[in-house]
């Protein structure tokens, strides 16, 4: 796969979500040096802060505190004020549902300037129109017949609520989407989210009756890559694939990592402009599930050719004793050349590569618990 | 009526501590702050209309469960964070 250049070096701002508050790293154009500024929020639980790529200037915050119910924060000068918006994700008066935070958001296709998406836990599926200021349910998956299905009961959720993740629009078409689902699966719509199926033949779902069911699966986390967007890549609760579009089953390429590692985690990170390399941040899946390093040996794996081979990278992280948790929103790259990829961890740490993943090094520590990393 | 205002919510009040609102019920209490200080409302009480789980409202020191609950110009209102830390 032929690799485009880019121009070098902008430095790197990243939004770093708490479950206390927000932060933001900057670092000049080398990426060497980073410079802490926060809190926002203080005490607010930030599931996820994201920038516009359209105007560079728009951020969404999703946030709730430990009392009060959830709601989005917006700000147009790229983070320095912020405003709530005047009508939260709320599913429908009379449905029963309620909200209870919204986890992940997402920017609409850059031909509608002013869409985002937002995916909340339970599963729902909002859109806004006015840049996060008010939000309606996108009712082809709100109110699917087939919803209840594919999401299951309480009995099928995630330890920290079940979630509608992963919003992922088709850079050549706006009606083409993709949502992931814990639990659930990946579904893709071709209308603009009025109907929906699902996608996940192929992935194992090893917690079920039925190895290889339609739906009801475990998506962690599920990428397109923005220059080739038939590309499509999952870290998932039962390992890693990738699905070439118009395929419908997913490879497991995540049998080639080492036996001892494993293929689970929760995140799954692309590079920016080369379709076959991409980052996964191995952790245990064994007995019951510590979710942390493998043997206490942080390492970050990554893949050069589209998940045939991975190569293990760990120079700069901590040799042993380091039993680190990255949650599925929490590691992300940057767009220079070469690459930041950057993690933040539940022991509020954040690390960061300016080197495509092959050398690490601690940008900030003794943050809260970190939900999300995204590169602003 | 008065109505005193915790901590997390005085964002919305300017820091007031005690703000007045008009309500015959304790929902319409909710729905004119709202109008008083937009967005309130959503954070206590969620889109089914059922006060949200660590919210607590007191009606002249006692403990009203439902936004049913009958109000007099009166009245006293308290809004109460229960403990919810950590």
């Amino acid at each position: 796969m032929a690799k485009t250049k880019t121009p070098r070096g902008r430095g790197a701002t990243l939004l770093i979500a708490t479950r206390k508050g927000l932060w933001q790293l900057h670092s000049e154009a080398t990426r060497r040096t980073w410079r802490l500024a926060g809190p926002q929020f203080l005490g607010h639980i930030v599931h996820h802060c994201v920038a516009d790529i359209r105007d560079r200037k728009t951020m969404l915050a999703a946030a709730r505190t430990g009392h009060l119910g959830p709601t989005i924060f917006r700000s147009s000068d790229r983070g320095r004020t912020w405003h709530e918006a005047k009508q939260p994700p709320a599913f429908r008066e009379g449905s029963g549902r309620v909200v209870d935070h919204t986890f992940w958001l997402t920017p609409g296709h850059a031909s509608t300037p002013g869409v985002w998406y937002a995916g909340t836990s339970p599963q729902g599926l909002f859109r806004s129109e006015d840049g996060g200021a008010t939000w309606r349910g996108v009712d082809g998956f709100n109110d699917h017949p087939q919803r209840k299905a594919w999401c299951g009961g309480d009995q099928d959720a995630t330890p920290d609520g079940p979630k509608l993740h992963s919003v992922l629009i088709d850079p050549r078409d706006p009606k083409h989407m993709y949502i992931g689902m814990s639990s659930g699966g990946v579904f893709e719509s071709n209308d603009g989210g009025a109907d929906w199926r699902p996608l996940n033949h192929g992935v194992r779902a090893d917690f079920l009756p039925n190895p290889d069911p339609e739906y009801g699966h475990d998506p962690h986390c599920v990428r397109m890559h923005p220059a080739l967007p038939d590309r499509l890549y999952q870290q998932n609760h039962c390992g890693i694939y990738r699905l070439d579009r118009p395929a419908e089953r997913w490879q497991d390429i995540g049998a080639t990592m080492p036996k001892s590692v494993g293929a689970i985690g929760f995140p799954m990170v692309l590079h920016a402009r080369d379709p076959d390399t991409l980052w996964v941040f191995p952790m245990d899946g064994s007995s019951v599930w510590p979710r942390v390093s493998p043997g206490g040996k942080p390492a970050v794996y990554r893949s050069v050719n589209g998940g045939k081979s991975w190569q293990r990278h760990a120079t700069g992280l901590p040799r042993k004793q380091a039993w680190i948790t990255v949650k599925r929103q929490a590691m992300t790259a940057d767009a220079n050349d070469p690459v930041g990829v950057y993690f933040g961890s539940t022991s509020g740490e954040v690390w960061g590569s300016r080197d495509e993943g092959r050398t690490w090094k601690c940008l900030a520590a003794h943050l809260p618990h970190v939900y999300a990393v995204e590169v602003a | 009526m008065r109505v005193l205002i915790p901590n997390p919510l005085r964002s919305y009040t300017a820091n007031a501590a005690a703000v007045d609102a008009l309500g015959k019920t304790l929902g319409d209490l909710t729905r004119d702050l709202d109008r008083h200080y937009p967005g309130m409302r959503f954070r206590i009480v969620d889109e089914q209309g059922q006060i949200r789980p660590h919210i607590k409202f007191f009606v002249n020191g006692a403990p009203a469960r439902s936004l049913a609950e009958p109000l007099a110009d009166a009245d006293e209102v308290m809004i109460v964070c229960a403990l919810s830390g950590g």
